[in-house]
Formats: structure tokens, sequence, C-alpha cells
């Protein structure tokens, strides 16, 4: 691994929020995350009271429940010098839309702001805090890069992964048309407006298909789950991963959703 | 119109499947996004000029009283007329009332979705007066009896051989051998038919983009120029716009202006950005002998001071639903409201309330397109959630979405029992999966698996892992 100067001094202690979806279906980018946040030279730990950012009670309009769960989030998590997540969405729900949550609450307001002035998204943590420049990894293979909604236009997470991807020996990056657009999962929006999503992620994985790679990466599980799920349903061959895996150089894992057709 | 928003999902069921607007909505997705975007990189300013706007109309909303009351006196000074209407009834009745005054039979209308959310044109048949829509847009889905699918493009759910086929239905005196086959010769058809209509009409009705105060002048944009023959031509200018268009200065308009066609078609300016300030004066060669403005609250007022205040800096470019993937994919009409899209998810609970329209704030991503590209900076996203909480507090929620989510955050809410039960199901659930790695059906995940397959998890879950990882490592350390 090649790093400029971190923005930090010493070795900081970061707590891994390893996302529901990540902790449930796919383990493997939460070693992957632990790998790569070892390697830049983080003392990683994993707290055990870490279930769901809140984000499908908050989206669903449940301000008490998402209380509840920001509340227990931030007792796991505060003790930290950084709170890193494998995922734009969920990064962003700590970081962005916790604060709100508390908004003219004495006890919990600040509380909440200093959490999130703490929270990162973990491949701009990298580049951006660990000034990671080069993971070391390598893998022959030809990958489009999805921009997840959240990380991109709350996070503003577009050049970090294509950079960490570019210095990656044997990867060959085609970037697809309309990467900045939505792949129609949403959270529930997937299940709730089924046909909707389709209609969108169908876009998508033309899009993809178009690009001539044959891997696609991106950085939250979600939308990999529903882009993975679609072009297997497809028939497609394109293989499907966390872009974390890859630049951990840990894909010995099957990709989402198996390979093959 | 009738408001079907409820029915969204039936109605965006249809849409899907229409081979005519899934075409014409292609349109949509390749024009308006890349020439705004050309628009907007060739203005480095751009987005600072989106920071004055927002603070110019913020400064409005928190004075809007003072302002409006300035801009009524400037309006009068001017020799026009102003009259107050608190909801659509009440604005009907006073247009009907002026077109009755000046005894007309036809009136000319130039764009305007106020009106179309007084339902103004039915209003007006209904008592025997004929509304003529001049914008090319409106004219055709005036002629097909729609309504506008789009605030800036009414007809843009239509493809040129509807509209042909249309103009060959209806203007059966012109030949029936005249080429119709391109845009162009459809514009120069329709102009040709309205140019006779704006002579017979005894009253010009338009909108605003603006309204400004110092002056008590209304701004109309357009590009085809039929917004300023509706009303400089009839004896009779009606203006019709709701409360929030008022800006403070002449300077103020100039600052939106420039955002507002980059954001709406990516031109620099509309091709006409027309001033009226009160009837045609004694030197003027030319202009209307009255000039009326209705100013509609309808809701407007009862948002400020509210989470959804902000909505009321929107100046309508369309900028939302241009980069919207939902209405990319369904159109304006499934949304069943007069304003579509993502400011119409916000804006149309807040007109019409939010049990008639619950399913709008909810058909959204959350992707955030729209914020990103919102010249007023709506944070749209954030006043649908508001609103998806109002319907929560209200049990209007969907009791399937309800208790789904109630089950779910029971888990959340409880560590111990989230990872107990997690460490049992997900192993269970990725031998299901086999080798394949992926479901292509599972009870109860139908909504996922009806169009796609959903990938099998890997087995023990990252929690369940990462402790035995620790314990074995503390073990081998021992």
């Amino acid at each position: 691994m090649t790093l400029n100067e971190p923005k930090v001094a010493g070795q900081p202690r970061v707590g891994l929020f390893a996302t529901c979806l990540v902790d449930l279906f796919r383990p493997s980018v939460g070693f992957a995350s632990v790998k790569l946040l070892q390697d830049a030279g983080c003392e990683v730990h994993v707290p055990i009271a870490q279930t769901c950012c809140g984000q499908p009670a908050y989206n669903t309009g449940d301000k008490a429940d998402t209380r509840a769960i920001a509340e227990q989030v931030i007792e796991a998590f505060e003790g930290f010098d950084f709170i890193v997540a494998p995922s734009g969405s969920c990064a962003a729900m700590l970081k962005k839309h916790y604060p709100g949550l508390f908004e003219g609450d004495a006890l919990w307001e600040d509380r909440a702001k200093a959490f999130s002035g703490k929270c990162h998204e973990l491949i701009s943590f990298l580049t951006d805090v660990m000034m990671v420049r080069d993971t070391g990894a390598r893998l022959d293979a030809k990958v489009t890069y999805h921009d997840s909604c959240s990380g991109l236009r709350e996070l503003g997470i577009q050049e970090q992964p294509r950079k960490l991807l570019a210095n990656v020996n044997g990867v060959e990056v085609h970037e697809m048309a309309d990467s900045d657009v939505c792949c129609g999962f949403g959270g529930t929006f997937c299940v709730k407006y089924s046909d909707i999503s389709n209609a969108i992620v169908t876009k998508k994985v033309g899009n993809i298909d178009a690009s001539g790679a044959d891997l696609l990466l991106a950085g939250d599980l979600g939308c990999l789950m529903n882009m993975a799920g679609k072009l297997k349903r497809q028939g497609s061959d394109v293989e499907v991963r966390h872009v974390a895996e890859v630049l951990a150089g840990m894909t010995s894992q099957p990709p989402i959703a198996g390979s093959g057709k | 119109m009738e408001l079907t928003s409820n029915k969204f999902k039936e109605n965006a069921a249809r849409a899907l499947v229409d081979l005519q607007l899934q075409k014409a909505l292609g349109n949509v997705e390749k024009g308006f996004i890349g020439k705004r975007q050309k628009s907007v990189d060739a203005l480095p300013e751009f987005d600072a000029l989106r920071d004055n706007a927002r603070d110019i109309k913020n400064h409005v909303l928190a004075h809007l009283d003072l302002y409006l009351e300035e801009y009524e006196r400037k309006v009068l000074a001017a020799g026009g007329h102003v009259h107050w209407a608190e909801t659509a009834e009440d604005a009907r009745r006073i247009v009907l009332e002026i077109c009755q005054k000046a005894g007309a039979r036809t009136v000319t209308k130039g764009k305007s979705m106020i009106t179309e959310e007084i339902a103004l044109n039915d209003h007006l048949e209904a008592n025997g007066i004929e509304p003529v829509e001049t914008d090319l847009g409106e004219y055709i889905i005036q002629l097909r009896g729609e309504h506008p699918s789009h605030i800036i493009a009414p007809a843009v759910h239509l493809n040129k051989e509807q509209v042909e086929s249309d103009f060959r239905r209806v203007h059966t005196h012109l030949p029936e051998g005249r080429d119709l086959s391109e845009p162009v010769s459809l514009l120069s058809e329709a102009r040709e038919v309205l140019r006779q209509r704006y002579f017979a009409a005894d009253v010009g009705i338009t909108g605003a983009n603006f309204l400004i105060a110092e002056t008590g002048t209304s701004v109309i944009v357009t590009n085809e120029g039929n917004g300023d023959l509706t009303q400089t031509l009839g004896k009779v200018h009606v203006v019709v716009a709701s409360i929030e268009k008022i800006v403070p200065t002449l300077e103020d308009t100039a600052q939106i202006l420039r955002v507002l066609a980059r954001s709406a078609t990516g031109q620099d300016m509309s091709v006409y950005t027309t001033f009226s300030t009160g009837p045609k004066r004694a030197d003027d060669p030319d202009g209307p002998d009255e000039y009326h403005v209705v100013l509609l609250d309808n809701g407007r007022s009862a948002m400020l001071g509210t989470e959804y205040q902000d909505m009321l800096r929107c100046i309508r470019c369309g900028a939302c639903m241009n980069h919207c993937p939902v209405y990319h994919a369904v159109g304006g009409h499934a949304y069943g409201s007069v304003y579509p899209g993502p400011m119409g998810a916000v804006l149309t609970p807040s007109l019409n309330g939010i049990d008639e329209t619950g399913q709008l704030p909810n058909a959204s991503t959350f992707c955030g397109r729209c914020e990103a590209v919102c010249p007023m900076r709506i944070p749209l996203p954030k006043m649908m959630r508001h609103w998806r909480e109002r319907e929560f507090e209200r049990n209007l929620t969907p009791l399937t979405a309800r208790y789904g989510l109630k089950a779910w955050a029971f888990f959340a809410k409880r560590p111990r029992l989230y990872r107990l039960a997690a460490s049992f199901g997900m192993p269970l659930l990725s031998l299901m999966g086999g080798s394949s790695r992926r479901f292509h059906s599972l009870p109860f995940a139908g909504g996922w698996t009806r169009h796609r397959d959903l990938p099998a998890p890997e087995g023990r879950t990252f929690l369940q892992a990462w402790a035995q990882r620790e314990t074995q490592k503390q073990e081998a350390g021992q």
C-alpha cells in the first residue's frame, strides 16, 4: 500500500460500521474493509452492538424508531477517532442526517454533531484522510464503476474510487454511460414500486453491458444487489463486487449473486 | 383535472407498457439534460447565481406580505387592477367575471400552470367562453383533451406522428396532401391557425414567471412569442399568478432569469422575456385597454413558516423532472396531479392534502439528482421525507410497509436479538441459495424477485465471523 502523509497523526482508532446488508449478505466486504483500513495504518474495531443505520425507518417517516437506532449507533461508536462504513448511503445517514434528528435536544444535539464529524465512507476515508494512493492490489479485469447516489451527491464521492482503481494492477476501467444515474434501488422503493424500479435498473444494466466491462463495481451493497440481481435475471455474465473487495485484493469469494449466467 | 395521485401505481403500470409514451420520454432524458449541462458548464458563476437566486426568494418569503402590498400599490399606480383570490374557486370566479364584463366569447391563453391548477379552461367553457391555448404544446394537448405532462413542455409525452394525426383530424380546412412530417411544419401550421384566433380574442390570459414589486410588472418567458400576442392583442389582459411569484426588484428578476432558462432548456435566455406594466398608456402604440392581476393563494400562505416553505422558491423550470429517473420511467401523467415530478411530489400534497396524494412523495428513490440541479436549491428529497413523516404520524402509511418496518425495527433496536436471529437465518438462507448463489423466487420477497434475482447471503454474518476470528486470535495468542 502506498500513502502520502496521512492527515492524522499516529494510529487512529477506527470503528467499522459494517452496515446491515454487509453484515447479513456479504461479510467479505466487512473483511475487505478491515484489511484496507489496517493496511492504511488504522487500528480497527468492530463494535458488536451494531445493526443498521436506521435508513429504512428514516425514509418511511418513522422518526421515533430512527432516533432510537441513531442513539444506539452513537453510543456504540462515539468513542472512536473515526467511524467508517463501506457504504455511501449509510455513511451519509450517519454524517449528514443524524444531527438533524436531534435538533433542539440539549442532551443529544452536540453529541450527534461530534459523532457525525467523525463519520466517513470507506473509500473516501482511505483517500482523503489516510491519503492512500495505491492499495497494492492486482486483478485482471475490465471493470466499470457505478456511482451510488448518496455517496455521489451527499458525500461527493466520484474521483476517489476511480483513482484507487487506476492503481490496481491489471484493472482496466471502462466507464459506462450515465454512471451517475440512480440504479433504481432506493431502499424500500425497489419493493414498494417494483415495476418502476425495474424500468430504472433495466436501463442501468443496459449501460453496464454496453460498457464492455466484465466486472461491475460500486461502493454500496444495496445498489450492487439490485444490479447483480437484474444482470443475472437477464442472463448477463458480468460479475458484480463491492469495490472494497477488489481494492483489498480479496476476490476469492464468488461474486454477488454468483458467477456465470 | 381530476386528481388521481393515489392511483399512481396503476397509472405508472400503464405508462410503463405504453410504447409511444416510452419513446417520447426518451427525448426528455436525452434532450434536456445535456443541454442544461452544456449551458451550466459555460457559466463558471452558475452556482453562485443559484445561491443568489435562493437568497432573493428566501428574503421575499420572509417579507411576503410587505412585497405583495408594494406590488399591489405599483400595479394600481400603473392603472391596473389587482384581485386577491384565496382559493382556486375564487380565482375562477374572478377571471370569469372579468371576461363576462368584457363581453368575451373567445379568450387566448399563454402557457400557464396556474390556470391548470385552477382548472380555468373547464370553467370558461362551462360558461360559454372558448379558451384557446396558444403555446404549441398547450395547443396540441387542448386538441387532445389532455393535461400537461410536464410544466414547461406540456406535450412532451407525445411523438410528432401523434401530433400530425391530431392536426389532420382537426384542421380539416387545410389541404389533405400537405407535408407535416417535420416538427417545423407542425409549428408553422399551428401558427397559421392560431394567428386568426388572436385577432378574434377579446381577452388574453397569461401566467407570470415573476411579479416585480418595485414596478408592478409581470414577466413571462416564452420561446414562441405567443405570450406577447396573447397579452397585447386582446382588449383585456389578465395575469393569473400565485403569490410566491413576487421578486423585489428588476435587478432581482435579472438575477433569477440567469438561472431559469439555463436550468429549463439550456438556453442562456428564453427567446422572449416580456415585461408588462399596466394597460396601454396614451402614447403607447399597442397594448390592452385593461390590465388585471389575479393573485392566487390556494394553500401557499399556509406553507409559510412550515418545513415546506422552501418549496415556494420554485421557479417552475422543470429541471427536477428532467433529471428524475422516476419521471423518465413513467412520465408526467402518472402522477395524476397538475404538477408532476419531484416538485409536484412536494407541492401537490401541500395544495391537495397528503391523504389524497401520499403516493407522490413515496415514489422516489431519494437519488437526490433533483436537488442537485434545482436552480433554487430546494431540498426536494428532504421535503418528500417530511411528507412521509406526516403520513406515518397519521397512520396513513400502508399497513404492509408499516408492519414490515416495525418488525425490522424491533430487531434493529435489539442488537443481541438481531445477532441471534441473523446467526440462524443467514446461514440457512445461504444454504437455500445453493450453488447458483441466488434466488429466482423466494416467499415474502416477491417485490424483489418479480424482476430480479435475489443474491444469496454468503453464510455466517460478518459479526459472527468477526467474533469467531477474534476468539481464535486470542486463543492462538494465549
